[in-house]
């Protein structure tokens, strides 16, 4: 492999990886409000974590270019007030990776809660225990397997993701070009060849960070 | 102690629980067949669901009114419960388990010491076992220990033999004795087994679709 294409490697990972570490702490709590409160409008914000499963990615990509564009609503915020740029940038990558990989994070994480018995949240409270305390000692260790589940589903989504990424950030070489977008490029340009190579990087990457996933749900299976 | 239940209203499933009753003998039994209220009646005393009316007094401290839309939570009530099923924590030792509602300061002479707890419960050479390890037997008395070392004022015990074969359930009744001798903690338990009272209970009260039909002493009521 060129040390062009060990660059998209790497860089793809990168921001596979920041992406689904972005939204670890947001897919959790949303997928815990989800599964164990009651609260107005959740079937309308439930409807939206999942919109991005079936909208069509090139949608979803146009969507945040109108929204984080250097006019748009969030983009105007970020760029005046942050200094931050988004779209055609890596920070636009790990957005489009992040939207796109949430639902599959928020739906596994969701059931794994659903699937704690909530008899154990309640005999913690006649314990003394507070609702924080409930949830870091006895709702998220046991719902850890399908969490870990859902950040390795996140993860190899977004080491995938090409549609909304490609339209809000752009094929650019060593600034926006990951693993999906240079394959879809190489063959465009009749160099099916080149290709190849990242292909099957990108099914190793995937299938080692699986794996791996695998075996850490069966360690912290409750035995 | 002295546990008042005014008026207490409960719509369930098919029938309302209809509470008026005060609870003031050291092992109060609550009897009566499946579906008839029993565990819905220990959940709204530990806090962990809300009657549309009534009032809960434990002693002099009001736990619940509606007419105040006063409820004090779970933790903040001091009251054990060991629910049909234990609710042992699985991804914790049994160790980890007992000290999870631990909360007063250790004194030499501390009645709720853990050393002084796991000895009366004979439970010593369990500490460091997965509580998924231990037999039926152990795991109660690891659950009895656990909602004893929360000091509680009021224990409240769900059928917690009802998975136990009766050679078993004789040998664990004399530890339940202990918990009133040893710890003075009242209790209040639940059970459709009439053996059980006649051999723990100081009072017994039936329990039919929500209403208490019947109470007195167990030799007048279990015959």
């Amino acid at each position: 492999m060129t040390a062009e294409a060990w660059q998209i490697v790497f860089f793809t990972i990168e921001v596979s990886a920041f992406s689904t570490l972005l939204i670890l702490p947001l897919g959790i709590a949303v997928a815990w409000l989800i599964a164990r409160r009651d609260w107005p409008g959740k079937a309308v914000v439930e409807t939206l974590v999942m919109l991005p499963l079936f909208v069509p990615p090139v949608a979803t990509g146009l969507v945040l270019l109108m929204l984080f564009g250097r006019h748009g609503p969030l983009g105007s915020v970020l760029q005046h007030g942050f200094g931050l740029e988004i779209v055609f940038t890596w920070r636009a990558v790990v957005l489009a990776c992040a939207v796109m990989s949430f639902p599959l994070l928020v739906r596994t994480a969701q059931a794994a809660f659903q699937g704690v018995s909530s008899r154990f949240e309640d005999i913690a409270r006649t314990l003394g225990a507070s609702e924080w305390r409930v949830f870091g000692t006895i709702s998220l260790p046991l719902a850890m397997r399908g969490i870990v589940a859902g950040a390795v589903l996140a993860f190899a989504r977004a080491m995938g993701e090409f549609g909304a990424t490609a339209v809000v950030a752009g094929m650019i070489p060593r600034k926006t070009m990951t693993i999906s977008l240079s394959i879809y490029q190489n063959i465009q340009l009749g160099h099916d060849a080149a290709a190849l190579p990242l292909l099957f990087v990108s099914i190793g990457v995937v299938f080692v960070t699986v794996l791996c996933g695998q075996i850490i749900s069966m360690r912290n299976r409750p035995r | 102690m002295s546990l008042r239940l005014h008026n207490i209203r409960l719509p369930l499933a098919g029938f309302t629980l209809e509470i008026d009753a005060t609870l003031d003998r050291p092992i109060a039994g609550i009897f009566g067949p499946s579906g008839a209220g029993k565990t819905s009646l220990l959940d709204l005393i530990a806090g962990l669901r809300r009657p549309v009316a009534g009032a809960v007094q434990l002693d002099d401290r009001v736990l619940f009114d509606a007419a105040l839309s006063l409820h004090v939570p779970p933790r903040l009530r001091r009251i054990g419960y060991v629910p049909q099923d234990l609710a042992l924590f699985p991804h914790l030792n049994v160790r980890a388990n007992l000290v999870y509602g631990y909360r007063l300061p250790v004194t030499e002479n501390d009645l709720f010491a853990l050393e002084h707890v796991v000895e009366v419960m004979e439970i010593a050479q369990l500490l460091d076992r997965n509580v998924t390890t231990l037999s039926g037997g152990e795991q109660q008395r690891v659950a009895f220990a656990r909602a004893i070392l929360s000091a509680p004022r009021l224990l409240l015990l769900d059928e917690p033999m009802s998975s136990l074969d009766s050679r078993l359930k004789t040998r664990l009744i004399p530890f339940l004795q202990r918990i009133r001798d040893e710890f003075f903690i009242p209790l209040i338990y639940v059970t459709h087994d009439a053996r059980e009272l006649a051999a723990l209970c100081d009072e017994v009260l039936v329990l039919e679709n929500g209403r208490l039909v019947e109470r007195g002493l167990p030799a007048e009521v279990l015959v």
